[in-house]
Order: C-alpha cells, then structure tokens, then sequence
C-alpha cells in the first residue's frame, strides 16, 4: 500500500488533532492505480516548524493555514514554491477574503477549504488532490522515461557514428606513418575496408534520415491509391544491382494489381529494406521470393529468402534500434542495425503487424500485414 | 618470452589496429571477435594481459567477459577500451569502492587513445 504524508499546518491544536483522525483509515482509490493510497498525518503549530517539516519530511501534501503566529501561511506557501518542491499546497482559513484567495492561487495554493470544515469536506478534497497528484507524478515519469528512451538511442547512435570514423582515423594514420612501406599496394585492404566502412556510414545516415521522416510522423504522409506490386517492382529494379554483386536471383511472385491507399515513400521503404536483407543475409546463388497477398481485410507483403536463418533467440531482438544479429556467419556483413525498427514503425502507423518465420541455414521469411480499412490510418 | 595479451573487440578494424599496435610494442597478441569466442579461448589460455571492447553481443559485453576472465585468473590485469564514455558522459570510475566490487577492469581507456600512451598503460599494469 501507498502513502501520502500530509502535513497540516494549523497553530490551533484542536484542528491538527481533528485532521488525524478524520484521515486514519481513510483511503483513497482510483481506477488507474495499482493500489490504495492512504495518509500520514504530521503537523506542524507555526510557519517556521512547517518549513523544517517540508524541507526534512518532504511532505506531498500540505493543508496550510493562513493566520499564524509568525510568519503567515502564505509566506509558507511562497517557500515551497521558490524551492520548486512537488507538494500541492491547499489553504484552509477562516479569513477568506478575496485578496487573499487571489495571492495565493497566484503562488500555486491548489484549493481551498473553509474552516471549520467537516470530515466529509476534508476527505472529499484530499480524494480529489490524490488523483490529481497520481496522475501528475505518472505523467512526469512516463515523460522522464521518454527521454531516457531518447538518451539511449543517442548515445547507441553516436557510437554507431564514432566507430566507423575511429576505424578510418586508424587506417589514416597507419598509412600516414607508412608502417607497411612506401608501396601504396601494401595499404589495398586497409583502403578497402575504409571505403566499406564509409560506406555503411552512408547507409546508416540515409536509415536515420527514413527515421527521422517517419518520427514527424503523419503530417507529411501523402495517402492515394497506389499499387503495391508496381512499387514492389522498383523496390526489386533498385536493388537489382547489389543482387547481382551478391549472385542472389530476386522474383516478384504477384503480377497482378495489388491496390491499397498508402503512402508510395513508406511502402517502397519497407521492400527495400525487407529485399536488401534477403539478399544481404542470403547465400551465394540463392533467391529471393516477393509475394504480395490480398484477402478482405488485409494485404500481405511476404519477402522470403533462402539464406542464413536466425535461431529464436535472435528473433527475439529483431525490431530494436540498432540491433544487429551477431554470429560468425553475419560477422562480415555490414548494417546499421535500424532497418527493421524503421518497418516497424511504419507498419505500426498502418496499424499493421510483422511476422518472421525462420530457419537457421534454411532462409527466413517476413510477412507485413496491413489492414485494408481507410479508417485505420490515423 | 614475451607477453601475451588477449584483444578482444566486435570491430574487425578496430581489432586489426589494436592487434598491430600491441604486437609493435613487442607483445604476442590472441584475438576474439566477441564475448563467446573470448571466454573459449580462456578456457585454455591464460593471457598476461586483456584488451576488451565494451559493447559487443551485448551492451555490457565487456563488463561480463572482465568478470568471468577475474574469476579464473585473478591476476591477470584487464582494460576496457571503450568509446562509450565521451558521448554518454557515462563515467565508470572504478576508484569508488561501490563501483571496485561489481567492475572487474583494472582500467577504462577511450578508444581513441594515442599509441604511445597505450603502450605507457600496458607497462604500468605488467609492471615493466
């Protein structure tokens, strides 16, 4: 069970005592909460005390009265606010008066409650603060976790970035202080694989620019009428070049029309990541099979190869930024490890689904699932 | 005889460099792609000294392969050269003794460190 501490803050003993009991036992629900929440009580007789209480006990709430006998309550209030504590302050006085009511919901008082006030008044405002309280602290949570999020993904990108640099600058040097000769040709490989690597940076930046697109999100989606198997078909011409570097046979299935309302950019993005793996991770001479499937409600987009395979474990990380499956047999193939998290995303957008079926040195197969309904878009 | 230090890193280039650096400071070098092929090696060798990469199958790669290589030789001195710590701001300072008990390195290294400081590195930790 969770508690609140709530501090009353009144210079008569009779109210202090009053709110004690009104509280114990009180608890307060709230359908999105896992549990009760229920109240400790501690007091405070003047301003000054109370300002020691917040500042060792950290109070979440404070029922704050104004007349005190040194310094005010709303000087209390002032205090709480300069030192951005997260505690909601509500005034309880005799002396409403309007000025005063003004002053203090300026400096952040969140409600008020008349005195004398009656049990069921005190409980029906505490219930009404807890909830707001839950939900502010959730939000902030949820919010700090975003940016944690976000962190991660930055510092992952930048070492992305920093280790294909850090492997030039290497070669760089080495040939500077021509460690092999004078001969250029004792430098070829390290020539080559710097160019590999500038060029996996290149695909690593033109991944995050898709990225980036489809993080803005909607407001840049163009839907229309498009037909799936023509854009299939550039998707297959674009990658023709790297399938015959790679002696690997790529087949689009599905002649006929295949229409849906889509947005052309995001679905030619997912064949060409979906086909480029199929022949990165393929075997020498092998295939690629495009199918594009429709039935009443949905279309399908099935790529399948006949490469590597991918034991469940490593099915399992698939669709996380920047994962890349890692074992002898890809350790010489080069990715920025964002492809699939960028059809992922897109998929999600078309409220669609992924499926991956596959078996270790016998080839996988990826299947994008998109409803049909105009309606699931948004 | 010479020194044998183990190099371990997922970066073939990375690994390339460090394996050429090391062995011009006059060491034998054993080098491992990742976290599963070095802990296999361990079984049979004991390296006088391991260079290891940080993230590799997993982010904490390192962290495990320095824990497991402890366990089994106690003395053998380990780094982890890492490129993380720059860009994070991520600091592992293992002078803290909250942070001595659960990473076993004897040092973190940025990866773009200078030759001459590596080798100057190396030698304190053998004690040359």
């Amino acid at each position: 069970m969770a508690s609140y501490k709530v501090l009353v803050v009144d210079d008569e003993p009779g109210i202090r005592m009053g709110t004690r009991r009104i509280l114990q036992n009180f608890k307060v629900d709230y359908p999105f909460m896992d549990e009760f929440i229920e109240y400790i009580v501690l007091e405070a007789a003047t301003g000054e005390e109370a300002i020691e209480i917040i500042d060792s006990e950290m109070p979440d709430i404070i029922l704050l009265d104004n007349k005190l006998p040194g310094i005010q309550g709303i000087e209390v209030l002032e205090y709480v606010k300069k030192k951005l504590y997260d505690i909601v302050v509500v005034m309880i006085t005799s002396y409403a008066s309007l000025e005063l009511a003004v002053k203090a919901t300026r400096d952040g008082a969140y409600d008020f409650i008349p005195k004398p006030f009656t049990p069921q008044e005190l409980r029906g405002s505490l219930e009404n603060i807890t909830k707001q309280l839950f939900l502010k602290r959730m939000t902030q949570k949820l919010n700090k976790e975003g940016k944690l999020i976000r962190f991660q993904f930055l510092s992952v990108l930048s070492h992305e970035l920093k280790a294909p640099l850090n492997a030039i600058e290497g070669y760089l040097n080495i040939m500077k202080e021509k460690q092999f000769g004078d001969n250029v040709d004792s430098y070829k490989d390290m020539i080559d694989r710097s160019l590999e690597r500038i060029s996996g940076m290149r695909g690593l930046i033109m991944d995050l620019l898709d990225l980036t697109k489809i993080e803005s999100g909607k407001p840049t989606q163009n839907l229309q009428k498009v037909d799936i198997t023509k854009i299939a078909g550039t998707s297959i011409d674009t990658m023709r070049p790297y399938a015959i570097q790679k002696d690997v046979d790529v087949y689009l299935n599905t002649k006929e029309s295949v229409i849906m309302e889509a947005d052309a950019k995001e679905i030619e993005i997912i064949f060409n990541n979906l086909i480029s793996n199929a022949i990165k991770y393929n075997k020498q001479g092998g295939r690629v099979d495009v199918f594009i499937h429709r039935d009443d409600k949905n279309i399908r987009l099935q790529v399948s190869d006949s490469g590597i395979g991918m034991s469940e474990e490593e099915q399992s990380s698939l669709f996380q930024d920047f994962v890349r499956i890692k074992n002898p047999k890809t350790k010489n193939i080069t990715g920025s490890g964002l492809g699939l998290s960028i059809i992922k995303k897109i998929t999600e957008m078309y409220h669609g689904d992924i499926e991956v079926n596959s078996v270790p040195d016998q080839g996988t197969t990826f299947t994008i699932i998109l409803p049909l309904e105009r309606t699931a878009i948004n | 005889m010479k020194k044998t230090v183990l190099i371990v890193d997922d970066d073939m280039d990375y690994l390339f460099q460090m394996k050429l650096k090391v062995e011009q400071f006059g060491f034998e070098t054993i080098t491992a792609d990742g976290q599963k092929e070095a802990e296999s090696i361990i079984e049979t060798v004991r390296p006088d000294l391991a260079i290891l990469d940080l993230m590799m199958e997993s982010e904490d790669s390192g962290f495990i392969l320095a824990y497991k290589i402890k366990r089994k030789y106690p003395d053998v001195p380990i780094i982890i050269a890492t490129a993380v710590t720059a860009e994070t701001g991520m600091n592992f300072d293992i002078k803290s003794d909250e942070n001595k008990q659960w990473i076993k390195a004897d040092l973190f290294l940025d990866k773009g460190i200078r030759a001459d400081q590596l080798q100057r590195e190396i030698n304190k930790l053998l004690k040359i």
